[in-house]
Formats: C-alpha cells, sequence, structure tokens
C-alpha cells in the first residue's frame, strides 16, 4: 500500500508537478484544486500527508490547515505548505495554524522528494 | 502526465510574462516594495518552474535578472533607466525562449546568442557582478554535503519541539533518525518537562532531545534537517574539530534555512492572483460552437412563436412564453462570456508608447481610462492593429516635441489618453492626444494634390477632418519608420467598418485631436429593423436608424433623380436598395424611407416596407456572396427563410459618392 500525498493547488501546473515528481518514488498521489476540495479529499481519501499552496480561491490554505488540524483525518499527518519567498510572514501564520513545514515556491523536484521523504520517514 | 504540466507551465508563464510587462513599466514612475516584490517573485517562479519543466536556458537567462530584483529588494541597488529598460527587453527574451520551447539546440542557440549575452553582460555591469558567482539554482539546492568537505565539526543541539507538534505533524524521531546518518551521535533526553502520568494529554509533544553530532557534513546540513523545527525550541552550536583544507563556502547562508526566509517584506497576496484564480480558461472554438447552438436556438424559438400564434391555444402560447424568457437568458448569459474587458487590449500599449516615445525623441505619457469596459472578443481580437495606428499617429504626427510644446506654452511632455465607455449597445473607444490638432489646411492642400477634391469646394470642418480617412491619404510632410507604413487611416476605417462600428474625428487647433471608434458590444447577436423590398426581407442594424419617414412615387419622381430628401430643413441623399441590388421596381405608391447614420453622415435607404424589429443572429455570407457590396452578412427568419443584414457604412459611402459635391452644396 504507497503511501498517498494530497496536493492542494490551484495551479494545475503545480499539482502535475508534484505528481510527476513524487508517483516515480513509489507515492500515491491525489489532487485539489482548492482547500474546501482538499478537505473532502483529505476526509474521503486519508492521505499520509498534505502539500498545500496557501493563496487559493473558495478556501486558502491557511484556513484548510485550520480546519484540517481540528479534523480527525488530518490530525498527526504531516502538511507542508508551499509559499513564495515573498511571503516570509505567511510560513508565521502557517505554523501557527498548524502547518508541519513550508516549501518556498518554486521547489526543485529533489526538494520535493528530500521533503517528502522527510516527513513520512 | 508531464507533457500537460508542461503545456500548464508554459501557459503559466506566458501569463507571467505578461504581468511582469505591466510591473516593470509601473516601476517607471516610481516602485514601491510590494511592485519590486511582484517583479522578483514572478522572476523567481519562471526561473524555478522553468528549471523544472525542463526550460532550463530560460531558467539561466532569467537568473541574472531575479538576482538585480533580489539586489533592488534588499536595497542594494535602486531601480534605474538602465535596469527597467534591459528587464523589458529580457523579458521579450524570454518569451521569446518560450516558443521556442524547452531545452534543445534551438534554445541552447538563444542562449549562447549574442543579444542574450550582451543582456547578460549588461545586467551584470548594473550588478557589479555580485551574486552571478553562484551557478543558477544553486541558491535552491538542498544544501547538501555535496558542496564539499566543511571542517569536522562537533554540533550540540537541543530542541524540544512544541506542545503541538505531534498534532502538527511533525515526528521529532525521524529527526534524529536523521541527524545518525550524519554521523556519529550521542542521543539524550530531556524529561524536564514531562508531566506526571496522570496529566499527561497523549497527543501532547513533552520530550526534548539532546543529540551531539561528530560530521563534517556542514552546518547546512544540520539546519536542513531542523528546517521545519522553530527557532525558539531549537539550540545549535558547533565546535570546530580540525581545520578542512578548504575554508569557505560552508559558511554561505542557505534560502532554505528559516533564519535566512525571515526577511521583512510587504505582505504580497497580490490581487491579481485571486481574480486570475477565479476565472477559466475555455477554448474560444468551444465559444463558438456554443454561440452558434444558441443561434439556432433563438431561430428556433422565432419559428416556435410563429407557430405558437398560428395555432391560438392558450396553453402552448403561456409554455412558449417561458421558453421565450428562457432563452433570453440563456442568450444574454452567452452573449456576456464573450465580454473581455478592454484593459487586456489598452495595458499593450504602455509598451508601445513607451518605445516610441523613446524613439522618436517625444516625452510622452498614456493615460488609459474605462479599461474595465467590457467588449465582445471579437472586437478584442481585432481592435489592437487599428488602435496601434491611432496611437502611433498620435505620437508621431499629433504630438509636437518638446521644444515645439514648451514653445507653445503647453507641457513639453505630451499625453495620449485612451479611453473606452459604453453607450447604449456600443463601446466607444478613443485615442486623444494633446498635441497640434488636424491642420485644416494643409489635409485641404493635400487632398487637392491627391486628386480627392477639387480646388473650388469648400468642405465643412468634420468633412475635412474625414478625407484623412480616404485611401492613400497622408499628411506627413516625411513618412517616418514609425507611422505611415502603407497603411493608412483608410486601413483603419476598414478595419472597423468590418466590425460594424464607425470612425469619428474631433480635432481643435493647437489642443489636439480625438478619434472615437464606435463599436457594437456583441458581435453575434444584434438588434435589427426588418424591411420588405419586392418578396425579399432584409434587416437593417437597428443602431444605426434614425427615423423612418414615407415617400410618395411623386415625390420621387419630382426630384428628377436627384436622390435628395428633405428632413426638415436638412437634406438627406438617398438610395434606392432595390437599384443597388437589381430587383426589379415594386411600382408601389408610397415607399418607406430608414433614415441611417453613421459615421456623422446620414442617408435614406428607400424600401417597399417596413415589417418590425427584432433580435437578429448574424451568420457569416458564402465566400460567393461575401463580396457584394452593401451586404454584411445574412439571418434565418422565425418562418425559416434567410433575410440579408446590409452593411450601411459601405452603402453610406455609396450614396456620399454619388451625391458628391451637389450633395455638400445642398448641406
Amino acid at each position: 500500500m504507497p503511501k498517498t500525498v494530497l496536493t492542494i493547488d490551484d495551479s494545475k501546473a503545480v499539482r502535475d508537478m508534484v505528481a510527476f515528481t513524487l508517483e516515480p518514488q513509489g507515492f500515491a498521489v491525489i489532487g485539489a484544486e482548492n482547500g474546501a476540495a482538499g478537505l473532502d479529499a483529505l476526509r474521503a481519501r486519508r492521505p499520509d500527508m498534505v502539500i498545500t499552496d496557501l493563496n487559493m480561491p473558495v478556501m486558502n490554505g491557511l484556513d484548510f490547515i485550520a480546519n484540517a488540524r481540528s479534523d480527525p483525518a488530518g490530525m498527526g499527518i504531516p502538511i507542508v505548505m508551499l509559499t513564495t519567498e515573498s511571503a516570509p510572514d505567511m510560513k508565521q501564520k502557517g505554523k501557527a495554524a498548524g502547518a508541519t513545514g513550508w516549501m518556498d515556491k518554486p521547489f526543485d523536484a529533489d526538494r520535493l522528494i528530500a521533503v517528502t521523504r522527510k516527513l513520512m520517514g | 502526465m508531464m507533457e500537460q504540466a508542461v503545456a500548464a507551465f508554459v501557459q503559466e508563464a506566458r501569463d507571467l510574462l505578461t504581468g511582469l510587462e505591466d510591473q516593470i513599466l509601473e516601476l517607471e514612475g516610481g516602485s514601491t516594495p510590494g511592485q519590486i516584490d511582484e517583479v522578483f517573485r514572478i522572476l523567481h517562479t519562471v526561473k524555478g518552474s522553468g528549471g523544472m519543466f525542463g526550460y532550463t536556458d530560460l531558467a539561466k537567462f532569467t537568473h541574472c535578472f531575479e538576482n538585480a530584483f533580489e539586489l533592488v529588494r534588499s536595497g542594494t541597488l535602486a531601480v534605474g533607466p538602465d535596469l527597467i529598460e534591459l528587464s523589458l527587453e529580457a523579458r521579450d527574451l524570454m518569451v521569446e525562449f518560450l516558443d521556442i520551447g524547452s531545452d534543445g539546440p534551438d534554445s541552447a542557440a538563444l542562449l549562447a546568442s549574442d543579444r542574450s549575452a550582451k543582456l547578460m553582460a549588461r545586467i551584470e555591469e548594473i550588478t557589479g557582478g555580485s551574486g552571478n558567482a553562484l551557478a543558477p539554482g544553486a541558491a535552491e539546492g538542498a544544501g547538501g554535503p555535496a558542496a564539499g568537505p566543511a571542517p569536522m565539526t562537533r554540533f550540540e543541539i537541543t530542541f524540544r519541539p512544541h506542545k503541538d507538534a505531534l498534532r502538527n505533524g511533525m515526528r521529532p524521531e525521524l529527526l534524529v533518525r536523521e541527524l545518525e546518518d550524519l554521523g556519529e551521535t550521542d542521543i539524550g533526553f530531556d524529561l524536564s518537562q514531562t508531566p506526571a502520568l496522570s496529566a499527561l494529554e497523549p497527543g501532547d509533544a513533552c520530550l526534548g532531545w539532546h543529540v551531539d553530532v561528530m560530521s563534517d557534513c556542514g552546518r547546512s546540513a544540520i539546519d536542513d534537517v531542523f528546517i521545519f523545527a522553530d527557532e525558539a525550541a531549537l539550540t545549535i552550536s558547533e565546535e570546530v574539530l580540525e581545520p578542512a583544507a578548504e575554508t569557505g563556502g560552508s559558511d554561505l547562508a542557505d534560502a532554505g534555512s528559516p533564519a535566512a526566509g525571515a526577511k521583512p517584506a510587504a505582505p504580497s497576496q497580490s490581487p491579481a492572483a485571486g481574480r486570475a484564480s477565479e476565472s477559466i480558461r475555455v477554448a474560444s472554438s468551444r465559444m463558438d460552437a456554443m454561440m452558434d447552438s444558441l443561434g439556432e436556438l433563438v431561430i428556433a424559438q422565432a419559428r416556435l412563436d410563429a407557430v405558437s400564434d398560428s395555432i391560438g391555444d392558450t396553453n402552448l402560447a403561456s409554455v412558449v412564453e417561458e421558453v421565450q424568457r428562457l432563452v433570453t437568458g440563456l442568450r444574454d448569459a452567452t452573449l456576456s462570456i464573450r465580454l473581455l474587458p478592454i484593459e487586456t487590449v489598452f495595458s499593450k500599449f504602455r509598451r508601445v508608447v513607451r518605445d516610441l516615445s523613446k524613439e522618436l525623441g517625444k516625452d510622452v505619457q498614456l493615460v488609459a481610462e474605462g479599461g474595465d469596459t467590457e467588449v465582445d472578443k471579437t472586437v478584442i481580437d481585432r481592435i489592437g492593429d487599428p488602435l496601434a495606428h491611432l496611437v502611433r499617429n498620435a505620437i508621431d504626427h499629433g504630438l509636437e516635441t518638446g521644444e515645439q510644446r514648451s514653445a507653445a506654452g503647453k507641457n513639453p511632455r505630451g499625453t495620449v489618453r485612451m479611453s473606452a465607455r459604453q453607450e447604449g449597445s456600443e463601446v466607444l473607444i478613443s485615442v486623444e492626444d494633446n498635441g497640434r490638432g488636424l491642420d485644416r489646411d494643409a489635409i485641404r492642400a493635400k487632398a487637392i494634390e491627391k486628386g480627392l477634391l477639387d480646388e473650388a469646394t469648400d468642405l465643412s470642418e468634420s468633412e475635412y477632418y474625414n478625407l484623412i480617412f480616404q485611401p492613400g491619404f497622408s499628411t506627413a510632410a516625411q513618412l517616418s519608420s514609425v507611422s505611415g507604413r502603407g497603411v493608412g487611416m483608410d486601413a483603419v476605417r476598414s478595419m472597423i467598418d468590418a466590425l460594424g462600428g464607425s470612425v469619428d474625428v474631433v480635432s481643435r487647433p493647437g489642443l489636439g485631436s480625438r478619434i472615437t471608434l464606435r463599436l457594437p458590444v456583441t458581435m453575434a447577436i444584434i438588434e435589427g429593423l426588418r424591411v420588405r423590398l419586392g418578396e425579399s426581407i432584409y434587416v437593417i442594424p437597428l443602431s444605426t436608424v434614425e427615423e423612418c419617414v414615407e415617400m410618395s412615387a411623386a415625390d420621387m419622381e419630382s426630384r428628377s433623380g436627384r436622390m435628395v430628401l428633405q428632413i426638415r430643413d436638412q437634406m438627406v441623399p438617398y438610395l434606392a436598395l432595390d437599384e443597388i441590388f437589381g430587383q426589379p421596381h415594386s411600382g408601389q405608391e408610397t415607399r418607406r424611407v430608414v433614415i441611417v447614420r453613421i459615421n456623422g453622415n446620414e442617408i435614406g435607404l428607400v424600401v417597399d416596407d417596413i415589417i418590425g424589429q427584432g433580435q437578429t443572429v448574424i451568420k457569416s455570407l458564402s465566400p460567393y456572396h461575401r463580396d457584394i457590396p452593401g451586404l454584411g452578412g445574412a439571418t434565418i427568419l422565425g418562418d425559416g427563410r434567410v433575410a440579408l443584414i446590409l452593411d450601411v457604412a459601405t452603402l453610406v459611402r455609396l450614396a456620399l459618392k454619388r451625391g458628391g459635391p451637389t450633395l455638400s452644396k445642398a448641406a
């Protein structure tokens, strides 16, 4: 049973990139295009880790994290946010909301794999 | 999978680069930290994503510009005209990289080309070469030990995860295991914060850790283990045990560490990003297909109406009414999908005006107003060229040089104003300059020289101005490379005609001129006036119709071929449509004249009868009929018959040509 990563991003390019990078490494990747869809996927699919964008329509990444942490499905799993370097204050807000860590956008494939392995062991 | 991701990247990168142009141009008027951040973010994303999606050459090229804006962001470098100039040129080259496609001989050639090399050399001149020693992408590297052997060091690490750390997905044991991989470790626990068993909350993290690591991995590798840890909960002290052969390099702060990321910067949740995510992209062919079906639906609904009327059943009638209401709603919704803000066109001109003003040595300011006015996509697609021509003309011919302006007591900086607004079912787009205005005498002289006007004729002010739309007319004594490339204002007019619009000129000597384009908001469905000519039905776009009058056969006779009609105190030329379209004369006693107005000119169109008005779905004519002057399209009527839609602009010109000098005397 492969470990499942949920990637939440309104950019299909980023979701595809995450999937393309992690799937060959033996992870299963599912996607959602905003925080609300992400919560649905989280409850339905019980991923082992979440990678979420912050700035998204409908429900942004911070709200997603806060909601996920108060849900049994989201408690205790790593949630990594993707931030742009120009928003360092967002990292603090994200951590306060319950994010495990962050990755700067854009990210390279090796870094993504390294972070994913680091968090899931 | 990857192809889709790459395609998505290319599309996103294009959007970003379009935004980048705007952002850079805005820097010209002074910069805010937010704007600099945005420029940096775009370059950063293009570089980073470029690297991810196989556009490494693009990423390499972008790197030095990202670096320049990094320096600007940190306050080391100021934004000057040089940097803006270079960045704009670089942006254009980045678009070329995208056009070329992913890494290959072509992109490598472009990267190695003189243009790229020069731009990169010039930007390095500005940045003083600082930071460029870094290989592209190295700043994002994972900071692993690959950077070279660091001195053997003993790291003393204490780490106390936050109480919520476990709930937040942190797994301290993984961190410890990672440290074990780096070198020889000595691990201990700190139980001082652990509560008594009765008070223990299973989800809380209450263990602290002491870890000593002996490693030559370098500090950055240690930092990397704790990238997600709170600085407050972590202390790392280091003691160098033996000097390595080489020092340096290992002290480079790595960009991924939390400490390095804690730069103060303005929050940059750009509103643009939010806006973009609220819309979806649809291939325009799908929209056209939808429009076609809708057109058929409107026609079918008209037939249904007719059938229901003939049956006269009240139940049927009420259903038909309901259907009609729904169809109208669907039509409006569909048409509104095709509407785009004209801002998308306007924004391109900031660059055009800027480059042109540099080229011509004129200081020009562009003011754009009403960018949120929405027009049909077809208009957006086709309005660019005519507008570009008008803007070029305004700067090249309209605006004086700085000296001339100062001498005339005007602000040496000229203004070109582009504005758009909606008026009823039309959109008015105007290009206005505060330059010298049109020279009536020069126009007259030129028109006589070109044989467009004879010496004896005098025209009204606006008629003179309208001469500039005649084919082959150009008042600039010398053709510059900027305007006057063979396409003149006549090309503008014919392009606007093709869109079913009209052009109007207003000018004041010494104060400037304004050219206004009047365009229909939507191109697919118009409100039309149905008229009968013999057995055939024609449709006249209602937006051009001024009024309808009657004319008796006797009336017509008495004018003895002068083809002018008196409407109140005005003489209006008219065309008998049956004659124009080669139809037999109906011989009807009383006929109707529809007075239409376009480009400020009024003419009458003589028809047999007026049937009514209604929604008209425009269908294009077959190639065989397309060249018939006076016809703009066709439509299908409720009873299934085909009706032709009149091209009023062409008919007006035809009538004026016929009326010729007689007309202007009479008027």
